[in-house]
């Protein structure tokens, strides 16, 4: 499996600090994904791209909003199917994501 | 004999920490329910424990405040029942529905300390779904708890005292901030200078920040309001406007907020009475001194009655968990009245520098007539599919405009509802012109 290298220089969210963190992987829509230690799964999709889904009513991305667990703009689900807010879910070694495919 | 009390302090964050200390001091073992994983509420929002950061540099000026309320948290833990990650989504009949790990279950109360705290308070405008615009609170978040910046290069839109705190934390971290646009007037603020200097030390801190970014070189615009977000699939420019006219930024992130608004939902769930806030321009429950609320056994504390700040929410938590104690008739400590006195005239005095927050840092002028119909106002979901956008509200017959920032959210449904707790400021300046002009 290639490591999601291209998609590092799209992400939203750019690190400042806290940077000695473990590293973990996991893996979004089957692409391994560096994450540290402590990131939620906001901060993980949101490094390495610019939205996290897509909103059930018009389709259009959104990238949450709050990260504070109120606005229910950053659900995201597993491969399993459970749903997670990913701004107050902490990343956990080998999670398995789904996020939808950019609008062309 | 009459029942042991059964408290459930909702929230903890400062107020109801606080709050939990008094109870426990007086030998009773509330129930603390709390959203986040970490006590300490937004405001002392704790890092992941990996974090390296100190205290001094998560919290700043704040920081031995926040130190001693997250250490008081820290020794009441096996004092109270702490329930972390924990939602309550209903109240009836003495007992709160709450959501945990994905599982329902109910809790009984005798007694409720309702320290639920504030989020962002939001003004919609064209393009703010848009990924890379975050609420203020939410740019904060990304920092503090995460050590990240929302964007290569971020705009800060809005007013209140968060809009510059927020900018500072980021300019020092070192994030590109490309401005900072305050929708009041520099006159307005030196018109509240002679009230907020009541509070003289909170009053520096302003000032400090203020003058950081002016001398490390960051645009600060007065009288600016934001009018569209635009970009293909994220953020790529700002359009905003002035009394100079329309000007536009390169950027690809912008944080966005107009002070606080208080998390009065649970208090509107459980019945209690609400006041309308001039000072606040908004719906808040209505108590007492105290912190009673107009709900036999329901007290209120902290900014989800009225946003007066932490400090006022810890004076506020332990001035209900007295109320509680003095109610449900349980043996006083000595200085009881002493201190209950005390800290009333704390917060009587947090009272007038809010009002001068309020006249510092005003909102735009005719926000809800400037806003365009394309711009998305998403309301209570059994409203949403419909009527999304401005245009469609006044363009539909079927919808009755909201009439309080009470009703943005449909409490007792879910939260599902997308970002709706964040249009009720919207939605009540939008009635109130719908309003006006049913009368007219």
């Amino acid at each position: 499996m290639h490591q999601n290298t291209a998609m590092v220089q799209q992400g939203q969210l750019v690190r400042l600090v806290e940077l000695n963190r473990k590293k973990l992987t996991i893996y979004i829509n089957g692409v391994a994904t560096e994450a540290l230690e402590g990131d939620t799964l906001l901060t993980v999709i949101l490094t390495h791209q610019k939205f996290i889904r897509k909103t059930e009513f018009s389709g259009s991305e959104r990238a949450g909003f709050c990260l504070m667990g109120a606005c229910q703009d950053c659900w995201v689900f597993t491969e399993d199917g459970s749903r997670l807010r990913s701004c107050s879910t902490l990343v956990q070694a080998n999670m398995k994501l789904v996020t939808p495919k950019a609008t062309p | 004999m009459t029942q042991p009390l059964k408290p459930v302090i909702v929230g903890a964050g400062p107020a109801g920490i606080r709050a939990a200390q008094i109870l426990v001091a007086h030998g009773l073992r509330p129930i603390v329910i709390d959203e986040s994983a970490r006590w300490g509420g937004q405001i002392y929002r704790q890092a992941p424990g990996n974090f390296a950061r100190s205290s001094k540099q998560l919290y700043g000026f704040d920081a031995r405040k926040a130190d001693s309320v997250l250490f008081a948290m820290d020794s009441l833990l096996s004092k109270v029942d702490y329930r972390p990650n924990t939602l309550v989504w209903n109240a009836e009949g003495g007992q709160l529905d709450v959501l945990h790990e994905g599982h329902t279950s109910v809790v009984d109360y005798t007694d409720l300390i309702v320290a639920t705290g504030a989020t962002d308070r939001i003004l919609p405008f064209k393009g703010w779904t848009l990924p890379g615009v975050f609420s203020m609170g939410g740019a904060q978040v990304a920092l503090k708890f995460q050590g990240c910046a929302i964007g290569q290069k971020v705009v800060f839109a809005g007013s209140g005292p968060l809009l510059y705190l927020v900018a500072y934390q980021y300019a020092k971290a070192g994030a590109n901030v490309m401005a900072v646009l305050d929708s009041s007037h520099f006159s307005q603020q030196i018109k509240a200078v002679p009230s907020l200097l009541n509070q003289a030390t909170v009053f520096a801190k302003g000032v400090y920040y203020l003058a950081w970014l002016k001398a490390h070189g960051i645009a600060i615009h007065y009288g600016a309001t934001p009018i569209e977000v635009m970009g293909a699939q994220s953020v790529e420019k700002l359009i905003w406007r002035n009394s100079q006219g329309v000007h536009e930024i390169d950027c690809d992130a912008v944080a966005t907020g107009y002070g606080l608004r208080s998390e009065s939902q649970l208090a509107d769930i459980l019945g209690c009475k609400f006041v309308f806030s001039n000072s606040e321009n908004s719906w808040i429950p209505q108590k007492d001194v105290a912190g009673r609320s107009t709900v036999q056994h329901v007290y209120l504390a902290g900014d989800g009655a009225g946003i007066q700040g932490a400090d006022a929410a810890e004076w506020a938590g332990e001035l209900a968990g007295l109320a509680l104690i003095e109610d449900g008739q349980i043996q006083q400590q000595k200085n009881h009245a002493s201190r209950t006195d005390e800290l009333a005239k704390y917060l009587q005095k947090r009272v007038a520098f809010g009002r001068g927050l309020s006249i510092a840092f005003q909102d735009p002028q005719n926000w809800a007539r400037q806003t365009t119909d394309d711009c998305h106002l998403p309301l209570r979901r059994n409203y949403c599919r419909r009527h999304q956008t401005v245009g469609t509200i006044y363009g539909g017959t079927r919808c009755q405009p909201p009439e309080s920032n009470v009703s943005g959210w449909n409490g007792k449904v879910s939260r599902k509802n997308v970002r709706a707790r964040y249009s009720s400021t919207a939605c009540r300046l939008h009635s109130s012109i719908n309003r006006k002009s049913w009368s007219s």
